[in-house]
């Protein structure tokens, strides 16, 4: 009986989560669709920019600076060991510009930002916000999702770079007044290191992690049902999608970049 | 005019509803009466194409609802207005912009005529100066007639009310009837209106339908209606706690 039961409940999750693949994939070609189609509503993309970049600024550079500062304490525990701290500069650059900036970002945008976009529209669906729309003959789709896709698409990117540059600022703090480490030299060391396609590499995932936690969110807040607690539900959901797509979607990139650019 | 036919929808697992017919002939009247939980606003909804019909059609001025794409289903959209029960303002936008929207959205006005436009909707509704307020600051009534303003503000041909008078005091009920009725009479529009209310369904109804168990059980003017045999009918229009429609929900327990 008990075996029986998980096979149900293995069964419902797995056809919810095709349910989940296929609505988050109509959603996408939708957007898609509707963001190249006229009007574009210059406005309505800069509001949400600013409610996903600008407002994100803060906690990005909080958790960068800090990342940036344990990464190089972490690494010199093992370089000072083998004598060569100047590597340390190198090492964090790679990891912070190719890796920990992208997914870091996106994990807290899609924590803040994915978040509440799931809320809003959760609350505007239970409210009847979003029939009321489509009743005074305006595409729900185009009028939010859209904006915030290409908001996302535009933000998650810059607020990498962002996170990247603060990122190794941090470690560069570490480096130059706890190990020593001659300021020109670490600089030079650094961008010793990185090559253009390790910035490319990082960036055009990004991209994609912008898309997904655009698209995760509005699709679960558009599904909300059942109240307040509905809302609730789709926000957690909306965050564990993001999570695990994001991850995926790295891993996917980063194999195909490592066979792509050798 | 309004066509439905043979209307069927499931939601859930429930048959909501289970083969309506209604015709709704240009500029008149038509009030919907039903229980509670019947189905009266999922069928308004399938008017405005919000819901899809699982069987049946439903016609609106010769077009059909839901076979339309999406450019004809917006342009037959704007001539249909729905209040909606609980209002669905907008709360990210003022008063003036829930209001305004569909102007702002379809319609290039200059601000000055957009506002003038806004401000002759709220004062049809008998507000006055409350456009830069955020709909969390209205009381319950208020918002349902901002609803009405907004839908009213585009100037539909159609227009379908969900429940404009509950919970609102006597005199604005009254005046809302009256609005309806000015709408109808002066502009020509069609009317659905949904409604608990007999008062006001008597008043403002050319002719009354119920909605009873997924379909319309009788149709006809408020004196028809009035002197109905069918018990169900009698039962609900004067609001008495037994019959035969608390006795089949007896039935079930
Ligand atoms: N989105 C939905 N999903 C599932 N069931 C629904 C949905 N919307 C409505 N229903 C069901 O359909 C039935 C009819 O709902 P509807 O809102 O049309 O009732 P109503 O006649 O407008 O009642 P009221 O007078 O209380 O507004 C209800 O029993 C409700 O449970
Ligand atoms: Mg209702």
């Amino acid at each position: 009986m008990m075996f029986n039961n998980f096979f149900i409940t293995l069964g419902s999750r797995v056809i919810y989560f095709m349910y989940f693949l296929g609505g988050v994939a109509n959603l996408t070609f939708q957007t898609i669709y509707l963001s190249f189609k006229p009007p574009y509503r210059k406005d309505r993309i800069f509001e949400q920019a600013k409610k996903a970049g600008f407002d994100s600024l803060p906690i990005v550079s909080l958790i960068a600076l800090f990342i940036g500062f344990i990464f190089a304490l972490q690494t010199a525990y093992f370089m000072q060991r083998i004598g060569s701290e100047l590597y340390i500069a190198s090492l964090v650059a790679l990891s912070i510009v190719r890796e920990l900036g992208p997914v870091i970002t996106a994990l807290v945008v899609a924590g803040r930002v994915g978040a509440s976009i799931t809320a809003e529209l959760g609350s505007m669906q239970v409210t009847e916000q979003i029939d009321a729309l489509e009743a005074l003959a305006t595409n729900p789709i185009k009028y939010l999702v859209v904006p915030r896709f290409i908001a996302l698409s535009l933000m998650v990117p810059l607020l990498t770079i962002y996170a990247d540059f603060v990122g190794i600022l941090g470690s560069y703090v570490i480096c130059v007044f706890r190990l020593g480490i001659s300021s020109g030299m670490y600089i030079r060391v650094t961008a010793e290191a990185l090559y253009y396609k390790d910035l490319f590499t990082g960036l055009a995932k990004t991209v994609s992690f912008g898309m997904i936690i655009a698209i995760v969110s509005c699709y679960e807040g558009f599904n909300v049902k059942g109240g307040a607690e509905g809302v609730g539900r789709a926000t957690t959901r909306c965050v564990v999608f993001s999570f695990i797509m994001i991850i995926i979607a790295d891993c996917l990139f980063t194999a195909l970049f490592y066979f792509i650019f050798p | 005019m309004i066509e439905i036919s043979n209307l069927h929808k499931e939601l859930g697992l429930q048959k909501v509803l289970t083969g309506i017919n209604l015709k709704v002939d240009n500029g008149s009247t038509c009030v919907i009466i039903g229980r509670s939980g019947c189905g009266k606003s999922v069928l308004l909804k399938h008017i405005v194409g919000i819901l899809k019909a699982d069987k049946g059609k439903v016609v609106v001025d010769g077009q059909e609802v839901g076979s339309l794409n999406e450019m004809h289903m917006d342009a037959l959209r704007l001539k249909m207005g729905l209040v909606f029960q609980g209002g669905a303002l907008f709360d990210s936008m003022t008063v003036g912009e829930n209001v305004g929207f569909g102007l702002i959205e379809h319609d290039h006005l200059s601000q000055k005529d957009l506002l003038e436009r806004i401000e002759e909707s709220l004062s049809m509704v008998g507000l006055h100066g409350i456009c830069n307020l955020s709909p969390s600051e209205l009381s319950g009534g208020m918002r349902k007639r901002v609803a009405l303003a907004r839908a009213i503000c585009i100037k539909p041909q159609i227009i379908l009310y969900d429940e404009p008078t509950t919970g609102v005091d006597p005199i604005t009920a009254d005046s809302i009837n009256d609005l309806i009725i000015n709408m109808a009479n002066k502009l020509k529009v069609t009317s659905i209106v949904v409604t608990h209310d007999m008062r006001s369904a008597y008043k403002v109804a050319d002719k009354i339908a119920m909605l009873y168990q997924g379909k319309i059980i009788e149709e006809g003017t408020a004196d028809e209606i009035k002197g109905s045999k069918n018990p169900v009918v009698h039962q609900f229009i004067n609001g008495l706690a037994l019959g035969p429609i608390t006795e089949t929900l007896d039935h079930y327990k």
